[in-house]
C-alpha cells in the first residue's frame, strides 16, 4: 500500500512541473488548434478525390486529425529529454542510489503529467474543432475503450522515450540520437498521417510495431473500427507492447548501472 | 566625466496575473552627484535600494523617468551607441561572452563589434593577457572556465576598446580571496595608469577599502552619502582604539577621554573619540610609551550604522 | 550597412568553425535533422499514393510548392533560428549587455547565434527541389527565372519578419514565446501546400495578414504557369519582393517599438 502512496505522490509532482508553465501550455494548444486546421484541409483536399482511403472515410479522417493533435501531448510524441539530461549532469548516480527504481519512479511520474496535457492541452484543440468541423463521436463502449487504450498508448510511449533516453548512458552527445528516436515515433505511429494512407505492407507493420499502439489504434477505436474480437486484439496488443518496452527498458537501464558502477560515473 | 541631476526612476507594477493594479515604484528618487575624470568610486547600498537601477541609466539600457544625466558629455538614453564606444560595462552575475566559442574568438569578435583596428587591438589584448594572466586559458570555450578565470574574460572584454569610463555591477561576487585581489589590482592599474574613470557597485566591503577613494551610498532611492571614506569614518567612524605597548606590565591607565577596553601585559587598548593626537599625548604623559598604534573601526560596522540611521 | 554585413560573416564564421571542431555530434545532429524534415515530404509521397491530384495540383507541382518552402525555412531557422530562445535570453538578464554595445540590438541578436546543423534541412529540401524540377515541364523564360530567384530571399524575409516579430512578445511578457512556434512552423507547413486547399478565413488570416501566400504560392503559380484558382489578381504573382519589404519594415518598427518599452518599464 505505502508503495502506491509514494507513486501517488510522484504522479503529483509530474501534474504540477507542467502545470507550473500555463502559458507554455496554452501556446502549445495554440499551436495544435492550428495545425489541427492546416492538417485537416490537407485532408479534405485528399476527399475530394475519393470517398475512402484505407477505411477511413472524409469524416473519419478529419475527426482522425483533431483526435491525433489532441493526443500529442497526453501521449508525448515530441523529443523527451528529462531523463537524459538527469543522466548527462549525473544527478541520476543519487536517484540509483534511492531504493525506487528510476523506471517506476519516470513511469509515475509520466502518468501524473499525461491527464494534466489531456484536459489542458488535448481538450481544447478538440473541442475548437469539433466546433468548426463535423467529427464523429464513439459509442459508449468504444468511449470506454478508448479511455484504456489511450493509458496504455501513454505508456508505450513511455517505454520507448525511456529507451532512447537511456542512451545517454552511454553517449556524450545524444541529441541527434533524440532527434531520430522522435522521427520514428512521429512517422510510424501515425502522427504525421495516418497510418491507414500509407500502402498496406506498410502500415501493416506499423500496426505490429508498437508505435502504431501509440496514436493509430487509440484513434481507431474511437472511430468505431474495432469490435467484439478485434477491439480486444489491439488492446491486447498495446499491453503487450506496454509490458515489452517496460521490460526493455529494465533490462537497459540495468545494463547501464552495472556499467556505472564498474566505471565510477 | 558624469553629471547627475535630480535623477528619477519610477516603475509601473502591475500586481496579479489578470488583475490591473496599478503601482508606481520609486526606485530612484532624484539624486544628484558629479564624478571627474579619473575618480575610482564605489557604489553602495542595500539590496533593492536602487544601484542597478542608476547604473543602468547611466549606460544607457534603461530611460529615466526624470532629471538629468550626462555621462562624457553625451545623454545616455539618446546617445547610446556614440556612448557605447566609450564606456564599458560589466555585470558580474550576467554573461557578455560567447559561450560556446573559445575566449580568444570572444576578443575577436567584440574587436568587429567595437570596429577596433587590429594592431591596437593586439596590442591591447596583448597587454591585459600579461597582467590578467590569460594565456593558460585563452583557447577554451567559455563554457569550460571557472568563475575566476571567467571574469578575468569578462574584464578584458569590457576594456579592450580601451574605454573612458568602465561601469562595474559586483565584479568580485564568488569569487576567492585570490581572484578578488588580482581583479582589484587590476582594477587599480587602469585607474592609475590609464586614468580610466571607474564605478563600480559592490557588497564586498574588502573592494571599497582597497579601490575606492570615494564612495556612494543609496537607500531607498536616494543619496545619503557622497563623500570620501576617511571623512566617513569620521563621521560615522565614532570610536576608535589606541593600541600601546608600555615599558612595562602596569594597571589600566586612567586618561581623560579614553576607556581601557583590554589589558594585556604591556599592551593596553583604549577606546576615544575625537583627535588621537590628544589622546596620545596624555596617554604619553601618564606613563612610559615604547609603541602605539591607532586602530579604525570596521568599515563594515560603518555601513551598518549608515543602513540603519 | 556593408560593415555590417562584414561583422555578421566574422561573427557567423568564428560559430561555424567552433561547431565544426565537435564533428561527430555535428554529423549526428545534421543527420536527425535531415530525417525529421523529410517526414514532411514523406506524408506528401503518401497523400499522392491515394490520390493523383490535390484540388488541380499534381505531385510533381506539390513538390515544387514544398521544396521552396522548405527550404527558405530551414535558411531561416540556421540564420534566425536562436529567436526561440530569446525569452530565456531575456529572463537571464543577458539582453542588457547589448546595449551597452555600439550596434543596434537586433543585428547583435540575430548575429550571434548560428547552427549549422539546421544545413540539413537546407539539403534535404534541396534534393527535393531537383526532383521537382526535373519532372515538372517548365517553359522557362528569363522572368520566370528572376521570380524564382527573387522569391528565395524575399521568402527569408518574410520567415524572419514573422519569427522577429514574435520574439518581441518576450518582451512584453515572460512567458508568452512559444506562441510564435504556431506560425513558424506551422507557417511552413501551411506553404508546403497549394493555398486553394485551405477555407477562406484560414487563407487570409494565414496567407495575406501574415502574408504566407507570397512564400511560395505566387512565386509558383507564375514559374509553373497555372492559373490561379482562386482566381486573384495576377500582378500578385510578383510582389513577393514588396511583402518582403513591407514585413521588413513591420518587423524592424516592432522590434524597435519592443526595445522602448524595455528601456523604459525595466529592463
Amino acid at each position: 500500500m505505502k508503495r502506491v502512496r509514494v507513486d501517488w505522490e510522484i504522479a503529483k509532482r509530474g501534474w504540477r512541473r507542467y502545470a507550473a508553465y500555463p502559458w507554455a501550455t496554452v501556446a502549445g494548444a495554440f499551436t495544435n488548434t492550428i495545425f489541427g486546421f492546416l492538417l485537416a484541409y490537407i485532408l479534405l483536399a485528399v476527399y475530394r478525390s475519393r470517398a475512402d482511403v484505407g477505411g477511413f472515410d472524409a469524416g473519419d479522417a478529419v475527426t482522425y486529425v483533431w483526435l491525433s493533435q489532441s493526443m500529442i501531448m497526453t501521449v508525448y510524441i515530441f523529443s523527451w529529454w528529462e531523463l537524459a539530461w538527469r543522466i548527462r549532469d549525473g544527478s541520476i548516480a543519487t536517484d540509483l542510489l534511492r531504493p525506487l527504481n528510476p523506471q517506476r519512479y519516470w513511469l509515475a511520474f509520466d502518468l501524473g503529467r499525461a491527464p494534466y496535457h489531456f484536459v489542458f492541452r488535448g481538450l481544447p484543440p478538440f473541442v475548437l474543432g469539433a466546433l468548426v468541423f463535423e467529427l464523429r463521436y464513439p459509442s459508449p463502449l468504444d468511449a470506454l475503450a478508448f479511455v484504456v487504450s489511450l493509458t496504455l498508448a501513454v505508456v508505450v510511449s513511455f517505454g520507448f522515450r525511456f529507451i532512447y533516453n537511456s542512451i545517454a548512458f552511454w553517449l556524450l552527445d545524444f541529441r541527434g540520437v533524440v532527434t531520430l528516436s522522435t522521427t520514428i515515433v512521429i512517422f510510424f505511429s501515425g502522427m504525421a498521417i495516418p497510418l491507414r494512407f500509407m500502402p498496406t505492407a506498410l502500415r501493416d507493420l506499423c500496426y505490429a510495431l508498437p508505435f502504431g499502439s501509440v496514436i493509430q489504434t487509440p484513434v481507431d477505436i474511437w472511430l468505431g473500427k474495432r469490435d467484439g474480437a478485434a477491439l480486444l486484439g489491439v488492446l491486447g496488443l498495446q499491453l503487450f507492447w506496454a509490458l515489452a518496452l517496460l521490460a526493455i527498458g529494465q533490462l537497459v537501464l540495468r545494463r547501464a548501472t552495472r556499467k556505472l558502477v564498474v566505471q565510477g560515473g | 566625466m558624469i553629471e547627475v541631476e535630480g535623477l528619477r526612476k519610477e516603475f509601473v507594477v502591475r500586481r496579479g496575473r489578470f488583475r490591473r493594479e496599478r503601482h508606481v515604484v520609486t526606485a530612484v528618487n532624484g539624486i544628484s552627484f558629479r564624478v571627474d575624470r579619473g575618480e575610482l568610486l564605489g557604489y553602495l547600498g542595500p539590496n533593492g535600494a536602487g544601484k542597478s537601477t542608476t547604473i543602468k541609466m547611466l549606460t544607457g539600457i534603461l530611460v529615466p523617468t526624470g532629471g538629468h544625466i550626462s555621462v562624457a558629455g553625451l545623454e545616455p538614453s539618446r546617445k547610446r551607441i556614440e556612448l557605447a564606444h566609450r564606456i564599458g560595462a560589466m555585470f558580474g552575475q550576467r554573461i557578455q561572452l560567447w559561450w560556446d566559442l573559445p575566449l580568444r574568438d570572444s576578443f575577436e569578435l567584440l574587436r568587429h563589434i567595437y570596429r577596433v583596428p587590429a594592431d591596437r587591438h593586439r596590442a591591447n589584448l596583448a597587454r591585459f593577457r600579461e597582467v590578467l594572466e590569460l594565456d593558460p586559458f585563452l583557447d577554451t570555450p567559455v563554457r569550460q572556465l571557472s568563475l575566476g578565470q571567467r571574469i578575468r574574460g569578462e574584464l578584458t572584454a569590457a576594456m579592450l576598446h580601451a574605454p573612458e569610463l568602465l561601469f562595474l555591477d559586483e565584479p568580485t561576487i564568488g569569487l576567492d580571496v585570490v581572484a578578488k585581489q588580482r581583479v582589484r589590482d587590476f582594477l587599480v592599474e587602469i585607474n592609475r595608469e590609464d586614468g580610466v574613470t571607474v564605478m563600480l557597485t559592490t557588497h564586498d566591503l574588502g573592494d571599497i577599502e582597497r579601490l575606492c577613494n570615494r564612495l556612494l551610498v543609496i537607500d531607498h532611492g536616494s543619496l545619503i552619502w557622497d563623500g570620501g571614506i576617511p571623512e566617513l569614518k569620521e563621521r560615522y567612524g565614532g570610536e576608535r582604539t589606541l593600541v600601546i605597548d608600555l615599558e612595562e606590565p602596569a594597571p589600566p591607565l586612567v586618561v581623560e577621554g579614553a576607556v581601557v577596553d583590554r589589558v594585556d601585559g604591556p599592551r593596553q587598548w583604549l577606546r576615544f573619540k575625537g583627535s588621537a593626537s590628544e589622546i596620545t599625548s596624555r596617554v604619553a604623559e601618564a606613563a612610559r610609551l615604547v609603541d602605539l598604534q591607532v586602530q579604525e573601526p570596521d568599515i563594515e560596522e560603518i555601513v551598518r550604522r549608515i543602513y540603519m540611521r | 550597412m556593408v560593415d555590417a554585413v562584414f561583422v555578421w560573416r566574422r561573427l557567423v564564421g568564428a560559430q561555424i568553425r567552433s561547431q565544426l571542431q565537435y564533428r561527430l555530434s555535428f554529423a549526428l545532429d545534421a543527420f536527425g535533422s535531415f530525417w525529421i524534415s523529410f517526414i514532411d515530404f514523406l506524408v506528401v509521397l503518401v497523400i499522392f499514393r491515394n490520390v493523383s491530384r490535390l484540388n488541380e495540383w499534381n505531385v510533381h507541382e506539390v513538390a515544387f510548392l514544398y521544396a521552396l518552402s522548405s527550404i527558405t525555412f530551414a535558411v531561416t531557422d540556421m540564420l534566425i533560428g536562436q529567436l526561440d530562445q530569446f525569452p530565456q535570453k531575456i529572463r537571464d538578464g543577458n539582453f542588457d549587455i547589448l546595449l551597452v554595445r555600439p550596434r543596434g540590438t537586433l543585428f547583435q541578436v540575430i548575429a550571434s547565434d548560428f547552427a549549422l546543423r539546421r544545413v540539413a534541412r537546407v539539403v534535404q529540401g534541396s534534393i527535393v527541389l531537383v526532383y521537382a524540377l526535373s519532372t515538372l515541364t517548365i517553359h522557362w523564360t528569363v522572368l520566370r527565372v528572376l521570380v524564382l530567384v527573387v522569391s528565395v530571399p524575399s521568402a527569408i524575409v518574410i520567415f524572419s519578419s514573422i519569427w522577429v516579430v514574435g520574439a518581441c512578445i518576450a518582451f512584453w511578457t515572460t512567458d508568452g514565446g512559444e506562441f510564435t512556434n504556431a506560425f513558424t512552423y506551422g507557417g511552413t507547413a501551411m506553404a508546403q501546400y497549394p493555398f486553394d486547399i485551405y477555407a477562406t478565413w484560414l487563407r487570409r488570416l494565414l496567407g495575406f495578414v501574415i502574408p504566407l501566400a507570397f512564400v511560395c504560392y505566387f512565386p509558383a503559380l507564375y514559374v509553373l504557369g497555372k492559373t490561379d484558382p482562386l482566381g486573384l489578381p495576377r500582378f500578385l504573382e510578383f510582389c513577393s519582393p514588396a511583402v518582403a519589404a513591407v514585413s521588413a519594415l513591420v518587423a524592424g518598427l516592432t522590434w524597435r517599438s519592443a526595445v522602448r518599452h524595455y528601456r523604459s518599464a525595466g529592463g
